[in-house]
């Protein structure tokens, strides 16, 4: 047994670039492309102002994957527990020091891109359960003590989150850090258990939410409630969609959203927009895309065979898959409306950037998969 | 290695969770994939249609309202171009500002802009309210070109009805105005529920409101979620309504109503064979046009307080004892109960019945009196002492076969029935035995008796034509259509009675010596004038006035004083005119009411259209001109 952590052979920059799968960075272009087409549709044909935004931050962010991706998934793996902490510093300023009144999400503007830590939070906590499982043995992963550090590295971030309150980000999180734990090997009882507490807690729940959110809920279990209220999202959404048919009304002839009856067409209700447009043939091309993207992240899941990079792959892959199903069963009215937007395709700059620089890890995770780690006895280091 | 095989072991249990993760993907994928088949392939054409309906709008468009015009084409009641400004409030960001800057080109009143913040509140967002109407061209053009710094507001173009004779005809036509809830729950018509239409509120523009109104049309229009046009889609142009056409003269009207300026009085001309009303005035009137945009408090006050009663339609609407007009109608009961004519009573002044005495209008009597005398002098006591014998049933029959309490439904609203009291009648209202009494003051057209100056002319115009039950028409046709009547049964009066009756109402007016109103004779050589005058008492006698001397009308106040009656008819060789006038307590009907009549026929001789061509024909050029 080596006491180097490292094994196997350092990579060259030029390997890494013959390696990266550029297969799948057209996927995520082909989605964008989607994105670009219906944001240039709703400015009624027209690249001002969302669609070359987003061009541009696309571009970016291609920049940022392909950065993130050469860097070896060991220096990342090293990182993991320092940005989770700082991730985790920046939520408690936001959310303690942070002025409610100037936009209490709000961290950085980078021109482009405004830095939220929830965003950062997403990728922190992907990596830090990574990290933190990598170091377990499949024995250790369901002792009460090994579960409680990571239902902390959870819990604590969604807490902060649920403050702010960011209801979408919360549920991504801790949707994304149960999907992590069930693939680390974690005994399905405490899964079970943890399903018996959320159902008893509902009603505690339901009493810390907020009014709006509350509404939220009586408008999904019944969007005709308040049609031109609290319901009108929903209800015009399906109408659009419904309406779209096999084939859609025509690019940049959709009548709901280009006479504004859809609202929040350009993030949100992106998906909505594109079902009217280009039909169900539009919108089941599109999910078929989401799909490969996930099939690839489960694809290098398994091809890994250091365990830090699995974990990561199924990080990335179950927050995409949470994004992406979260907000196409928002707009067709299956869940309730919670601010989600269509990854790569809905206009934003915060989550495309987050989203992108999680793609890089993936991508380092393949690039590196045949990279060995031993499993180190190290819980910070 | 342990390590190693540690590796394996958890890889294992990794490998097969996600294999399951992938699954509950899948699976998840594949709830989409069903949920978008069942709104976008099973639900399309429910979700079309809600789409549709979202964004096409379907506007009605009102019709232009239907002219009326007198006989000759003259335009009595029009439409024309208004020029306003009307703001959809959901449009306007701040309405106040907006007013302001708006004020710069158009004066907005305190009351205006009052009336327009309140329906603000009041209204929803997509109602429009009118902020400013009758705009002139220019100020309308320079709206426009300042729409868009103007948020909210919105040229418009309407039509608003407009009355060119004002007062004149206000009676008969009427005016439009605003939808009453009550209108709306009667009618159906979806016209009713926008804003600014206006419907029949009275005389014809009411009573034939449906054919005025038209058909809407209506226009599709696609529109954005804040109700913004986008394009129109497909219009379908409304119906204006149809055009009236009055049997009304308007010179003759004009004349009429300028001949009773300064009265509270009512005139209807009749054509005495098919019923045409040629003129029927009530005077005073108010101005249609200022209903039309509504009236201040303190105009309608003083509409509603005035003792001359503006707003009540006297001609069909006022209810009146006929006095001695009536006497034409008991003469002619009397004949048919069997009273012979030449008969004669002996009039002193006064007649006795019972401890009662009935008086004379002629204090000192009028000597012997035979049925013509007695309607030549309208001697009273003649009209006492048949009233008497042939009773009061007798007598409400006749009225009843003369058109008296018919309700004539012509197309005006508003016509009163009137009283024909009888011995069933009283016993009904008043549960009370009809008096002998009470017979005699029927047989002078006093007492129960009411009736209005629609109910003489058609009274006047039954003796004139010999008996044919002609009844009152206004409208001639509506699109086109003429309206014809329906005839009613013939009343089968006797020729020898109407002929009596009509020799003594010639003589009311040709007999130098006697006639009533021989004074208010025609002056057309050639042409006679047949009538009978009336004098109503709107107040009792009492018998120490008796002896000191009756009251002279112009010493009493004028609440006081009797009601000035009058009909007649001419040319007496052949027929064609009826006329029948009130004024209130006017005086003697002889003096007051005869003349004005006498003036009226003779317009309307002169403006016969029958004789207008006689005269151009060089058959008859002796006759002359009436003036």
């Amino acid at each position: 047994m080596s006491l180097m952590p490292m094994t196997g052979r350092p990579m060259r920059l030029r390997d890494k670039f013959f390696e990266f799968n550029w297969g799948f960075l057209f996927l995520l272009t082909s989605i964008a492309c989607f994105g670009f087409a219906m944001l240039y549709s709703v400015a009624d044909g027209g690249f001002a102002p969302w669609a070359i935004k987003q061009m541009i931050r696309y571009g970016i962010g291609v920049g940022v994957m392909i950065a993130v991706a050469m860097i070896d998934i060991r220096i990342w793996m090293r990182l993991s527990y320092p940005i989770y902490a700082i991730a985790f510093v920046m939520l408690v300023a936001v959310d303690v020091v942070g002025f409610k009144g100037m936009g209490a999400q709000r961290w950085l503007n980078l021109g482009l891109f405004q830095l939220q830590p929830s965003e950062v939070m997403k990728i922190a906590l992907i990596m830090a359960l990574a990290r933190y499982y990598h170091g377990l043995t499949l024995e250790q992963v369901s002792r009460p003590l090994y579960v409680l550090i990571p239902a902390l590295i959870i819990l604590l971030p969604v807490g902060l989150v649920v403050a702010q309150p960011d209801l979408g980000t919360a549920i991504l999180l801790s949707a994304a850090g149960g999907a992590l734990m069930m693939t680390a090997g974690l005994a399905w009882r405490y899964f079970i258990a943890a399903g018996a507490m959320g159902l008893a807690a509902i009603p505690v729940g339901w009493e810390l939410l907020h009014d709006y959110q509350r509404q939220r809920v009586f408008t999904f279990l019944d969007p005709t409630r308040d049609p031109l209220g609290a319901g009108y999202h929903i209800l015009q959404s399906k109408i659009a969609l419904g309406s779209g048919g096999l084939a859609g009304k025509g690019f940049m002839e959709g009548t709901q959203a280009h006479l504004n009856f859809l609202p929040e067409k350009h993030t949100d209700f992106i998906f909505t927009m594109l079902g009217e447009e280009l039909g169900l043939f539009g919108g089941i091309t599109l999910l078929a895309l989401y799909f490969m993207a996930l099939m690839f992240a489960l694809h290098v899941a398994r091809q890994c065979r250091n365990h830090y990079g699995r974990l990561i792959a199924i990080g990335v892959c179950a927050a995409l898959f949470l994004y992406v199903f979260i907000n196409c069963a928002m707009v067709m009215g299956l869940l309730p409306v919670v601010g989600v937007p269509l990854p790569l395709v809905s206009y934003g700059g915060t989550a495309m950037l987050s989203l992108m620089f999680a793609f890089g890890l993936l991508m380092s995770a393949y690039i590196h998969r045949n990279v060995e780690i031993p499993r180190t006895p190290s819980l910070l280091w | 290695m342990a390590a190693k095989g540690r590796d394996s072991s958890r890889y294992q249990v990794f490998s097969r969770r996600t294999i399951l993760l992938g699954g509950v993907q899948f699976a998840a994928f594949g709830v989409l994939g069903a949920r978008m088949y069942d709104l976008q392939i099973l639900n399309r054409d429910q979700y079309k249609m809600l789409a549709d309906e979202n964004r096409i709008n379907v506007r009605l468009l009102p019709p232009l309202r239907g002219q009326v015009t007198d006989r000759f084409g003259t335009v009595v009641a029009g439409n024309h171009q208004n020029y306003r400004i009307v703001l959809m409030p959901e449009q306007a960001h701040e309405v106040e500002k907006t007013l302001d800057l708006l004020s710069r080109i158009v004066e907005i009143s305190d009351k205006d802009r009052r009336r327009i913040l309140r329906d603000v509140d009041r209204n929803p967002g997509f109602m429009p309210i009118t902020v400013a109407e009758n705009l002139s061209w220019d100020q309308f053009a320079e709206v426009n070109i300042n729409e868009p710094d103007l948020p909210g507001l919105q040229p418009d173009v309407g039509d608003s009805r407009v009355y060119p004779f004002g007062p004149e005809l206000a009676h008969v036509i009427g005016y439009v105005g605003s939808v009453a809830d009550a209108e709306i729950a009667k009618d159906d018509d979806p016209l009713l529920k926008l804003p600014d239409f206006k419907v029949g509120k009275n005389g014809v523009e009411r009573g034939f409101d449906k054919e005025l109104r038209g058909k809407a049309g209506t226009s599709q229009v696609e529109v954005n979620a804040y109700g913004r046009v986008i394009r129109e889609l497909q219009t379908d142009l409304p119906r204006q309504g149809d055009e009236t056409v009055l049997t009304l003269d308007m010179e003759i009207q004009r004349f009429v109503w300028n001949r009773l300026q300064g009265q509270s009085a009512s005139v209807v001309v009749m054509d005495v064979h098919n019923g045409d009303i040629v003129a029927m005035a009530s005077c005073p009137a108010y101005d249609p046009n200022a209903f039309i945009t509504g009236l201040s408090h303190a105009e309608w006050n003083s509409l509603v307080e005035d003792d001359y009663h503006p707003l009540i339609n006297k001609s069909i609407g006022g209810l009146y004892p006929p006095g001695s007009t009536f006497k034409p109608v008991v003469a002619m009961a009397a004949i048919e109960a069997g009273i012979d004519p030449t008969a004669r009573v002996f009039c002193s002044g006064k007649y006795q019945l019972g401890d009662a005495t009935f008086h004379c209008w002629q204090k000192h009597g009028h000597g012997p009196m035979d049925m013509h005398d007695g309607l030549k002098h309208s001697c009273d006591v003649y009209f006492y002492d048949v009233a008497r014998r042939i009773g009061i049933d007798a007598i409400a029959a006749m009225a009843r076969r003369f058109g008296f309490g018919e309700t004539y439904d012509f197309g005006v609203p508003g016509a009163k029935a009137g009283v024909v009291p009888s011995i069933e009648w009283k016993k009904k209202t008043y549960k009370a035995k009809w008096l002998t009494g009470e017979t005699l003051n029927a047989g002078i057209g006093q007492g129960y008796m009411l009736t209005t100056p629609l109910h003489l002319v058609v009274a006047a115009a039954r003796i004139a034509n010999g008996g044919r039950p002609v009844v009152p028409r206004i409208v001639r046709s509506i699109g086109g259509r003429i309206l014809v009547p329906d005839p009613l049964d013939d009343p089968g009066f006797r020729p020898e009675a109407l002929a009596i009756v009509q020799g003594g109402m010639y003589s009311v007016m040709n007999d130098r010596i006697g006639g009533t109103a021989y004074k208010a004779r025609l002056r057309i050589p050639g042409v006679e004038m047949a009538g009978k005058t009336g004098t109503a008492q709107v107040r009792r006698i009492s018998k120490a006035e008796r002896v000191t001397g009756v009251i002279k009308n112009d010493r009493l106040e004028w609440r006081q004083r009797d009601h000035a009656l009058f009909i007649c008819y001419a040319p007496v060789a052949a027929p064609r005119y009826a006329i029948s006038i009130i004024i209130e307590h006017g005086g003697s009907g002889a003096g007051v009411a005869a003349p004005v009549a006498r003036d009226i026929m003779e317009e309307v001789l002169k403006r016969d259209p029958s004789r207008l061509e006689a005269y151009a024909t060089p058959v008859k050029p002796g006759s002359g001109e009436a003036t």
